[in-house]
């Protein structure tokens, strides 16, 4: 039997760790000092004076241009004109103004556009309909992203159905002039090529049918939804008509980027799986496709659409602006999409796909089931990486003469009742800001969401 | 080049068959507004206000001209167009006039199938250098840096300007004519060219206006006015007279606030002008007779015009100079109605 008092009967208590390890100063030597206080050797000892120097040295930048944008931005600001001298109140007396001293950002410029710049120039009296959109687009999304939130995958559709088109008939007011006939026809061959691809994948329409019936029900569904949002358009719903020209700003930036996401990604996904497809007709369609759209840069796209095209199109054939913009944006990041994708599925060992076939499924579930929730995953930093140059790409539209957000702050600044030394500065403050904004948000959003989804296989 | 070709035979085909549609009037008219092509912004000539609503002066002449087809100067919808669009956005019939600041030369005149109705403002290149740098006159700039607009006549004509006088130059181009003046506000270059009615706007965005001054020389002539599509001369004439009707009430001292009482006048001329005689000067061009009154009362005359965007009362101060009537010693000058 042990002697009992040689033996501890509790745990020594814990002691707290060195001071030198904890809060701000120990962080500071583990993090910081810990690549500057190495002088065991002449050698380290120059080293960690260099890293010091140099440490100080971009401190020093980093701050001075932090504190030039707070200056700017804040303490020289000028923050309200109740007097409305417009440009008066951001000069200076020699410039023509009162303010005194030297001026910062020019709040009040900001504050007399800022319509301009969210809206463009859409009717004072029909705002609330953009702001519905606007609340709107917030509230489903925001339910969408919140992974606890019931019925997302119905709302997830909501957004994608309903959503797009409630958008598009309020803003533009609906009751347009569509032609019946164009209409019929529409809804007419939709049904038809239903059908048509419905029965030849059961293999009743001969071999040709059987092989392509996929496909051509994909083109009769989306004729039939062409022929659905026709039908919807063309009805009035006592709303006053605005035209596209009257939209600008933030409003066509998110309608533009928007359209292009959402068009994008199914377009992709399609030309992708095409690219790889074992059928000659499809690969050579799709490649053409592809490599036609990544050939191109976007400006020369959408000035063909807006300086040649006017010229083939027979006169008084309205053809929207913005519409045109629309198209080539979603067809141009298609093709982009189409080569992330594709990277995706091409990461996707054989054996996924034998064991699928040996399961006995069909080239669509096994697309649907197997290949494609793992494809996608791999590429969403790619699939963020296009939507966000996507939506920093929709700033060319400029050029087209459509105004979005950062057209719409140039455009201001050409007003001469505004113009000031600070004027373009503070505007293209406001762009900048309101860019990083959305374009970090969707950035945060992919990073939890590969998170969310990092089932297992650590990279 | 063969696929030039046929581009271009696609292109002329569109022409040809544009212009045996409808004439631009009646299609006007079909439509209920005009569709009137102007610049992204120049101030003073066609930029948005807060409110987003355009201004300017050539954004005026666009609503005179509605006010004369409609008697509403509000029916008029504004499509901002590009340097390099604007000639196709016209003759593909996007728009019904061009009024974008557009300088009328031969080769615009004759070649693209478009005529310039007037000149509704002449207009020159001018310089613009530092008051420090002492110079007085544009020939004492040997070796001066320029910031210009790349692409732009004016670097054309900067360039002929010193080649003929023998004085050398460097050239500090840039896209965006924000980064023209900023660059010459913080010193990178001796001169700021462009536009006469262009350096005035810019000179606003300087630090210190008054350190600058404008040198006497103007090195080119740029006419600018509104342009049409060749073809249709009923419409030419209209976007002629309009533009005189401007220059016509100014010089009979006819004003929006006074035309009602112009109206009674006992002077024949004025009748006539205003359509209060028998006299169907408005008819014989397609529009009704009070066309001219419409003008005024809705729009305004040219001085007026001239006055609120870019006068010397707005921020631009542009004295009328050569804009002045000719009556007062400038070149604006109107055939009479009669």
């Amino acid at each position: 039997m042990a002697n009992a008092s040689y033996l501890r009967t509790e745990d020594a208590p814990l002691l707290p760790p060195p001071v030198s390890d904890t809060g701000i100063a120990g962080w500071m030597r583990r993090h910081v000092l810990s690549t500057m206080n190495d002088f065991s050797s002449p050698g380290a000892g120059i080293r960690s004076v260099l890293m010091g120097l140099l440490t100080l040295l971009l401190l020093y930048y980093g701050l001075s241009a932090l504190w030039g944008i707070i200056d700017f931005a804040f303490i020289k600001a000028v923050w309200s004109d109740p007097e409305g001298l417009k440009r008066g109140v951001c000069t200076t007396a020699e410039q023509g103004g009162v303010a005194t001293g030297e001026v910062g950002a020019c709040w009040p410029y900001v504050q007399a556009k800022v319509k301009l710049f969210i809206y463009g120039r859409y009717p004072e009296s029909e705002l609330w309909r953009p702001n519905l959109i606007f609340a709107l687009l917030a509230a489903g999304l925001g339910w969408i992203i919140i992974d606890k939130a019931p019925g997302r995958r119905f709302i997830a559709l909501l957004m994608l159905s309903v959503f797009p088109l409630a958008a598009l008939i309020l803003l533009t007011g609906g009751h347009a002039g569509l032609s019946r006939t164009g209409m019929v026809i529409m809804a007419v061959s939709g049904v038809v090529l239903t059908l048509a691809g419905h029965l030849g994948l059961r293999g009743v329409l001969g071999e040709i049918l059987l092989a392509f019936g996929g496909g051509v029900r994909l083109l009769g569904l989306l004729f039939l939804i062409i022929a659905a949002v026709m039908f919807f358009m063309s009805i009035d719903y006592g709303l006053e008509k605005v035209p596209t020209d009257f939209w600008g700003g933030l409003l066509v930036t998110l309608v533009v980027a928007l359209t292009g996401i959402v068009a994008s990604l199914p377009l992709g996904i399609v030309l992708a799986l095409g690219r790889r497809s074992s059928l000659p007709l499809f690969r050579v369609l799709s490649i053409t496709f592809i490599e036609f759209w990544r050939g191109v840069p976007l400006i020369s796209v959408l000035f063909m659409s807006s300086v040649m095209l006017p010229l083939f199109l027979p006169e008084g054939t309205d053809f929207d602006k913005l519409l045109r913009a629309l198209i080539g944006v979603a067809l141009f990041s298609s093709a982009y999409m189409a080569e992330n994708i594709r990277g995706g599925l091409q990461a996707i060992p054989k054996g996924q796909y034998e064991g699928a076939s040996a399961l006995g499924l069909s080239y669509n579930q096994s697309m649907r089931m197997i290949i494609l929730p793992q494809a996608l995953k791999i590429v969403i930093p790619g699939i963020v990486n296009t939507f966000i140059s996507l939506f920093k790409d929709t700033t060319l539209v400029l050029i087209i003469g459509l105004f979005d957000l950062l057209g719409m702050v140039q455009s201001s600044f050409t007003d001469p009742s505004w113009a000031t030394p600070v004027t373009s500065a503070t505007g293209y403050l406001v762009c900048a800001v309101t860019f990083w904004v959305f374009c970090f948000s969707m950035s945060r959003y992919s990073v939890h969401l590969e998170k969310k989804l990092h089932t297992g296989h650590k990279r | 080049m063969k696929f030039k070709k046929v581009l271009l035979g696609l292109a002329v085909v569109a022409c040809t068959a544009s212009a045996q549609a409808a004439t631009t009037l009646e299609t006007i008219k079909e439509k209920g507004y005009l569709q009137c092509g102007v610049s992204q912004g120049l101030p003073g000539f066609s930029n948005p206000d807060d409110k987003g609503n355009w201004t300017g002066l050539d954004v005026d002449y666009c609503r005179a001209l509605a006010a004369a087809i409609f008697g509403d100067a509000e029916k008029v919808r504004f499509t901002p167009l590009s340097a390099k669009e604007r000639f196709t956005a016209l003759s593909s019939g996007e728009i019904d006039v061009l009024s974008r600041n557009t300088t009328w030369s031969m080769t615009r005149d004759t070649q693209l199938g478009l005529n310039f109705v007037g000149v509704t403002y002449y207009d020159g290149q001018g310089m613009m250098v530092p008051k420090s740098l002492g110079a007085t006159s544009a020939k004492e700039l040997d070796g001066a840096k320029i910031c210009v607009n790349t692409g732009t006549t004016t670097e054309l004509n900067i360039t002929d300007y010193f080649k003929t006088h023998n004085m050398g130059f460097e050239l500090v181009a840039f896209e965006k004519s924000d980064e023209v003046i900023a660059a010459y506000g913080a010193g990178r270059c001796d001169v700021y060219t462009t536009d006469r009615s262009g350096v005035a706007a810019e000179r606003l965005k300087l630090a210190n206006p008054d350190d600058h001054m404008v040198l006497p020389e103007i090195i080119s002539k740029e006419p600018l006015g509104p342009v049409v599509r060749q073809g249709d001369d009923q419409w030419f004439n209209i976007g002629r007279w309009v533009y005189y009707a401007l220059l016509n009430a100014e010089e009979f001292g006819i004003t929006s606030a006074n035309v009602d009482e112009m109206a009674n006048s006992e002077n024949p001329e004025i009748k006539r002008f205003l359509g209060k005689d028998d006299s169907k000067f408005g008819e014989g061009i397609g529009l009704g007779n009070d066309w001219a009154y419409n003008i005024v009362k809705l729009v305004g005359n040219y001085g007026e015009i001239y006055d609120r965007n870019v006068g010397p009362d707005t921020p631009l101060k542009l004295e009328r100079g050569v804009n002045a009537l000719w009556t007062e010693g400038g070149i604006q000058y109107a055939p009479p109605v009669r």
